[in-house]
């Protein structure tokens, strides 16, 4: 954007603009001191001291005083922490990047420890030339940047018979949305050739962890050469161990089981394998005891994450940023709405950045507050036109039993203390 | 499986300029070798695909389940704590929260070989005989009432095993079923009546460091080691010689422990903490574990892991530490207690 504001009638005629555009400007009341402020008519001691010197701590973490914005965990969910899930804390973040020290992490057999060197990805099945490759040879291959978000299949999932945690963190953090560099599953199944596969269309790509549980899952050979990467690199680091370091595979769009942490095999197949993770969980039970399987994509979701339980409103009446978090395994964002009154009425949000497929896009309402209590809720849209539904209308199609893929519409009440709770409304 | 390929256009457009071109073969990686696939491929499909030849009966899997399953999912695969339940729960998936085993959920038999072969036990996986892992598979069959208790599984009958639930899935079908939630938002006058009808508040099960960012978890440090130092110190009495036998017969029965406790050099917490070093130390004290609150307080007076605690915690862990993180039912043997109480000593000094 290149506004220049070097005329004083361009000047002037922004100012007249925006006055009479909002008209807000007029009748603000500026709050007075009641006193001079010690911070700034009194000597601090940072402004007269030194500060820490370089590598006073070689690999940063956040300052002390962001000590409690932290992955945390619902210790009643899971029987022990091995095989158990935190969450990310979506309340005190901005932007779409999620840092990878406060990522949510899910393991089903702990956070293993590999080393570059100890590790071997074996490519096998019904290929031309099964494979096996070192993390070297991986980084002799094309690479490619894309940023997506990893969504659990549960997120969400302790919400289908009510309201039941309070705080986006616990709410909607399996979430989380990164950068990643690595090489595309399609380039490694080329080199390993696919001729002997025949017709591509009914195949099936299994792929394994390294790790105990494995975490074996079926990936259709379609989507397998569309979009997924098998990345080693994200937001321009090494993946955390919690991660999956030194190489995770990336399935765009698809729930977070599926991306394998670790991964050490992929396996070109004529049939899935049907492995516990697709069987036994991440099936979603319907009210008349059917299940659903392969339901790989996740619906188009979004959640205000402030204000919100843990990011209550402290600063009083007057102007007030509302927002949060929008994505689609279906494509991208393209509108997000929020209502402050339980869904009557709807206001559309502004998109910090245009909506990028299969990945987070931030949403804000510029508004202003008066102590009025909100029912907030939020409301995304993607590019195929899947509207973001309510509890209610999935209800009715799924009944309460789903566990997984509960992308429904979540309601924060806000009192006149600007306090926010979990709630669900008629 | 085309349902998705007119959803990922939108993506095609921003693939472009970031996609690199592939000029054929690169030529990397090494072939491999038909004894590492043999090692590494081990996944069973359905149709029988996979399966190794072997087989083993209801009456060995019972006990093999009893010696390195029941820790978690129970002696009659009814589930401990919050461990997964495998038997039960028939004619439960209509209900409010169903309970899914391998018999009222799982639609194949497969899966549960595949599973219990590659990843189980937990904390000891890969260590099942192909044998063995037909005999669990049986047990667990016969817990769940599919099977008499004489049944034998095998390569040969295999898929002969009906699984009751085998027909109860569908593929997928969010875009028909739900084809309603592709619309046109309503924008105002949507409802007239707004509602509370449930809070989260009154349920009251979010844990309590929930991001009160008023009280950082920092500001509560002193209290903890106020309580710390209070504590009498220890007292280490001077120990006896071992009873090498019953430090060799420990350690076996030790095994129950395994999935959960380490020992050793390389020991590190898992989902018990190590057990290097806690005869006659205090309890609860381990670095870096997180205790039940009564372990921690019971640690905090100065309680210490002497041989009567010891065998009072052993033989009933939740009678002797409410609220103990460990699932484990408990030993039922004195002499298992003693062996074990040896072993500990051993692996602590």
């Amino acid at each position: 954007m290149t506004v220049s504001f070097k005329g004083n009638s361009s000047r002037r005629a922004f100012l007249k603009g925006s006055l009479a555009a909002g008209g807000t400007l007029a009748g603000v009341t500026l709050a007075q001191a009641e006193g001079a402020d010690p911070l700034i008519t009194e000597k601090q001691p940072w402004a007269q001291g030194l500060g820490d010197g370089v590598d006073a701590s070689p690999y940063g973490l956040p300052i002390q005083y962001e000590g409690d914005v932290i992955r945390r965990n619902v210790e009643w969910l899971t029987a022990d922490t091995i095989s158990s899930i935190n969450f990310s804390p979506i309340h005190a973040l901005d932007g779409t990047i999620t840092p990878q020290g406060c990522a949510f992490e899910r393991h089903h057999s702990g956070a293993i420890e590999l080393k570059k060197e100890d590790y071997r990805l074996m490519i096998n099945g019904l290929v031309d030339q099964p494979l096996v490759f070192t993390y070297e040879d991986l980084e002799r291959f094309p690479r490619v940047n894309r940023t997506y978000f990893l969504e659990c299949a549960a997120n969400t999932g302790m919400e289908w018979a009510g309201a039941q945690l309070n705080g986006a963190q616990f709410t909607h953090g399996m979430i989380h949305n990164m950068e990643y560099s690595g090489v595309t599953l399609r380039t490694l199944l080329e080199e390993a050739g696919l001729d002997a596969a025949g017709d591509l269309t009914d195949k099936w790509v299994y792929v394994e962890g390294a790790d105990a549980s494995s975490n074996g899952r079926s990936i259709p050979m379609e989507k397998a050469l569309d979009d997924c990467i098998i990345a080693f690199k994200a937001n321009g680091e090494a993946l955390r161990k919690e991660h999956g370091y030194p190489v995770r595979l990336v399935v765009p769009g698809w729930e977070g089981n599926m991306w394998v942490k670790w991964i050490r095999r992929i396996e070109v197949m004529d049939q899935a394998v049907q492995s516990r993770e697709e069987t036994s969980k991440y099936t979603d039970t319907l009210e008349n005891g059917t299940s659903r399987k392969w339901t790989w994509v996740m619906d188009a979701k979004s959640v205000v994450t402030s204000p919100s339980p843990q990011a209550p409103i402290r600063h009083g009446h007057g102007p007030l940023v509302i927002t949060g978090l929008a994505w689609s395994g279906r494509g991208a964002i393209t509108r997000v709405d929020v209502s402050k009154d339980g869904g009557k009425t709807w206001e559309t949000a502004r998109l910090a950045n245009p909506g990028q497929p299969m990945a987070m896009t931030r949403f804000y309402l510029d508004t202003t507050w008066k102590g009025e209590e909100m029912f907030l809720q939020s409301r995304a849209m993607d590019e195929t036109g899947y509207v973001q539904p309510t509890k209610t209308q999935l209800r009715a199609v799924r009944g309460e039993n789903s566990i997984y893929h509960n992308n429904c519409i979540q309601t924060w009440w806000v009192n006149a203390s600007g306090e926010a709770e979990n709630v669900e409304v008629s | 499986m085309s349902k998705y390929r007119k959803l990922v256009v939108g993506a095609t457009l921003a693939a472009i300029f970031a996609t690199p071109a592939l000029a054929g073969k690169m030529g990397l990686g090494r072939a491999a070798l038909p004894e590492e696939i043999a090692a590494w491929d081990v996944d069973v499909s359905p149709d029988g695909t996979g399966l190794p030849e072997g087989s083993g009966s209801v009456e060995d899997g019972e006990m093999l389940f009893s010696e390195t399953c029941a820790v978690c999912h129970g002696e009659f695969a009814e589930g401990v704590d919050n461990w997964p339940k495998l038997a039960g729960g028939r004619d439960t998936l209509n209900r409010k929260d169903p309970l899914k085993t391998v018999g009222s959920y799982w639609p194949y038999l497969s899966t549960a070989f595949d599973y219990v072969h590659r990843s189980m036990p937990f904390g000891n996986a890969q260590s099942l005989s192909a044998n063995d892992t037909y005999a669990i598979v049986a047990y667990i069959l016969y817990s769940n009432d599919l099977v008499d208790d004489d049944f034998v599984l095998s390569s040969e009958n295999f898929l002969e095993v009906e699984m009751p639930n085998a027909d109860g899935f569908i593929v997928d079908d969010r875009e028909v079923a739900e084809k309603s939630f592709w619309t046109t938002p309503c924008m105002s006058d949507c409802k007239t009546d707004v509602k509370i009808t449930m809070r989260a508040a009154v349920l009251d099960v979010t844990p309590d460091h929930s991001g009160d960012e008023t009280a950082p978890e920092a500001t509560k440090e002193p209290e903890k080691q106020q309580k710390e130092a209070e504590a009498p110190a220890e007292v280490r009495p001077t120990m006896a010689a071992l009873d090498e036998d019953l430090v060799a017969k420990g350690e076996k029965v030790f095994k129950k422990c395994k999935a959960c406790h380490q020992v050793g050099d390389s020991a590190k917490n898992k989902t018990g903490p190590i057990l290097n070093d806690i005869h006659d130390r205090r309890i609860g004290m381990v670095d870096g574990f997180k205790y039940s609150k009564t372990m921690a307080e019971m640690g905090a007076e100065g309680m210490i892991w002497d041989d009567a605690n010891l065998a009072a915690f052993l033989s009933k862990p939740k009678a002797f530490v409410k609220g103990t993180k460990m699932s484990f039912a408990g030993l039922k043997k004195d002499a298992d207690i003693a062996a074990i109480t040896e072993y500990l000593k051993s692996v602590s000094r």
